[in-house]
């Protein structure tokens, strides 16, 4: 299925929403970690692995599901909790670990947990795979409606996890898909250098599931191909795992210097934002003024949500003996 | 209505999950053997009949994916049971248990509840050699965000399976082999037989059971270790006219550790009994939430019978002498007496 105008301009605007986004975060990250870099210290503290490049994983998957859908983030979880509709104003206050946030405070930028939308992390690689085919058993059970999906990396496919949820998404034929986004590189580690084979999605023949892989980093092509692993989940016909080349324009985290990426590499990536918008706008679907309003529209929201999250409070000391445990006190 | 029976642990926990899985549809047990195996320690025996295939789901020898796979569900709203048949192979599946079934609760801030229960067969004493005899019983209680519980008798493996069931928290359900009581095991010891009612019942988490008053000394131990307990006080009375107070916490998160320092002000005297390796175990903690509170309760130095931190060797001989034996028991209990 291919996208319409309207679910193109969308795409656009959540692929902005997110970069506008992340842009703001990198800017107050560095900008009181200086003169020495210390993780401990700023606003944002920690590491922060931004999807600065990847959006379109998200923005061209997440159109395909409602709702009723379930969804697993990994520990570069932006992209996936914008454009599956997270509240910008909880998710810039969890970053800055503030009572508002959505964890208030507990998760941070690796831990956005959201029940309403269905959408949790899980930092550890992979591992959020387990977890997504165990909503998708639990709802095929109660023959309920809803899929699950889980987000992660090209090089999570080389954790014991993926291969044994992925055989149990074969054996039980689960609505379940897994995203991989393949940025070419696992922290500094490259494909090539940890990888058998060219493309994981041709380890779904291991599993018995449907595999497929989308070349480039464009929203279009990777909603025509995400609807078609959907409509297998949701036609009882189970699983698959879609591997979309992408590209890591930020390094692993941020302070990376990506000196390990030889020089071509760096400037053979293409910017998704600048592409799709130049896509829209030579195809008649965005006019220039539109696309500015659009980048407006988003900048501004975002820029609330950042001043939201700074002016929130912090959580006080003592919340964090809350919720350890659901009905057990001690 | 019927005549009194007595059971099992093994049975007495399965009957648990017999009843809960007929009243509410959202439990549903999954792991390794456990449809036409009924579980490698009895633990499903005979489910898979009474429920099916989709109920009573085989897994692949996939830990950390079926673990995985359990929480989710859970999250979903569903009370999976997962047996894992050894505790020894969480190895291959430890992040599954301590970053996501554990933790989810807590990163959520209370957003996201994993009601599950995980089985596990701990212990040794039967000759299996060391990666199928460990308690690891400290590996599992030192993460927060998990209970653990550890029943010695079948009317405490019922009523804590319930309550692990029904519990909104992720329940990690420490079942020792030898006290299970399932026949490749031999005879079932039989102080862990009880006399089991019918109807279901629950036990409260983190509430001690005291198996025995006494005056003269207070015992800590747990699962196949309060066994040991109780023929070391039988003896310790018997010889020595010695007055010993057991204390089986049940639960060992959470720890009543109420109980244990009342008994400790009665006594003046503790020693604590464990499968677990000694060091950064039970036993120091139990130790700890005593003296902490109050040392001058305590009349001589507490005592501590574990594994001495040792792998457990397969021959027999060496492997009575790094158990928690009741014989080491007595023989320390003598030296605290000065008998």
């Amino acid at each position: 299925m291919k996208p319409t105008a309207a679910q193109r301009k969308a795409m656009y605007s959540d692929i902005v929403r997110s970069r506008e986004f992340d842009d703001r975060v990198l800017e107050l990250y560095f900008a009181d970690k200086m003169p020495v870099f210390d993780l401990a210290k700023g606003v944002i503290p920690g590491e922060i692995h931004s999807s600065h490049g990847q959006e379109p994983c998200a923005a061209g998957t997440m159109p395909h599901l409602t709702l009723e859908d379930t969804i697993t983030s990994n520990h570069r979880p932006h992209h996936h909790a914008i454009c599956r509709g997270l509240d910008l104003n909880k998710l810039a206050a969890e970053l800055m670990g503030k009572k508002t946030g959505y964890c208030a405070g507990k998760g941070g930028h690796m831990h956005i947990y959201s029940v309403e939308h269905k959408f949790s992390c899980s930092g550890i690689i992979a591992e959020g795979m387990g977890p997504a085919a165990g909503v998708a058993l639990a709802n095929k059970m109660r023959e309920q409606d809803g899929i699950a999906v889980s987000y992660m990396g090209e090089a999570a496919a080389n954790q014991g996890a993926f291969h044994e949820v992925m055989n149990m998404a074969g054996v039980y034929t689960l609505p379940y898909i897994c995203i991989i986004e393949d940025n070419n590189w696992g922290v500094s580690v490259s494909k090539k250098a940890s990888t058998a084979i060219e493309r994981n999605s041709e380890r779904a023949a291991s599993y018995g599931v449907y595999g497929e892989y989308v070349e480039d980093n464009d929203c279009d092509l990777i909603f025509e191909a995400m609807s078609r692993c959907v409509d297998r989940a949701r036609s009882g016909q189970g699983a698959s795992i879609l591997e979309i080349q992408t590209y890591r324009l930020k390094g692993h985290m941020h302070g990376d210097q990506m000196a390990y990426v030889p020089e071509e590499e760096v400037a053979a990536m293409k910017d998704c934002v600048i592409e799709y918008r130049n896509k829209l706008i030579s195809e008649g679907v965005l006019t220039e003024k539109e696309a500015e309003e659009i980048v407006s529209q988003q900048k501004s929201e975002v820029d609330a949500a950042i001043q939201f999250g700074l002016d929130s409070p912090y959580p006080d000391p003592e919340d964090a003996f809350q919720n350890t445990y659901a009905g057990v006190s001690k | 209505m019927s005549s009194e029976r007595t059971l099992t642990v093994a049975r007495a926990g399965r009957e648990a999950v017999m009843w809960e899985m007929q009243n509410d549809p959202s439990v549903f047990m999954l792991g390794e053997d456990v449809f036409a195996f009924g579980g490698v320690f009895g633990t499903a025996d005979g489910l898979g009949e009474m429920f099916g295939p989709d109920r009573i789901l085989d897994t692949p020898i996939s830990e950390t994916g079926f673990i995985g796979l359990a929480t989710g569900a859970a999250m979903a709203g569903m009370r999976p049971i997962v047996e894992l048949a050894f505790v020894d192979f969480i190895g291959v599946c430890y992040n599954a248990i301590v970053n996501l079934a554990a933790k989810h609760y807590y990163l959520s801030n209370g957003q996201v509840k994993v009601p599950m229960v995980l089985m596990l067969g701990s212990g040794g004493g039967y000759n299996n050699g060391a990666q199928h005899s460990q308690s690891l019983l400290a590996s599992l209680a030192h993460m927060p965000g998990s209970v653990v519980v550890t029943p010695s008798n079948a009317y405490d493996a019922k009523g804590l399976m319930h309550s692990a069931i029904r519990s909104d928290d992720f329940v990690i359900y420490s079942g020792q082999k030898k006290v299970a009581g399932v026949g490749m095991l031999g005879t079932p010891i039989k102080t862990s037989m009880s006399v089991v009612p019918d109807e279901p019942y629950t036990i409260p988490f983190g509430v001690a059971n005291i198996v025995q008053e006494g005056t003269d000394l207070t015992m800590v131990g747990v699962s196949w270790t309060v066994h040991q307990c109780i023929e070391a006080a039988e003896r310790l009375q018997s010889e020595h006219n010695i007055s010993v107070e057991i204390i089986d916490p049940r639960t060992v998160v959470p720890l009543d550790r109420d109980a244990i320092f009342d008994s400790v002000k009665k006594t003046g005297k503790l020693l604590v009994a464990d499968e677990d390796y000694q060091s950064f175990g039970f036993t120091g903690e139990v130790i700890a939430s005593v003296v902490e509170r109050d040392p001058s309760v305590l009349s001589c130095a507490p005592v501590r019978v574990a594994n001495p931190d040792l792998n457990i060797p397969y021959s027999r001989p060496m492997e009575l002498r790094v158990l928690p034996t009741a014989d080491r028991i007595v023989e320390e209990s003598k030296k605290m007496l000065g008998l």
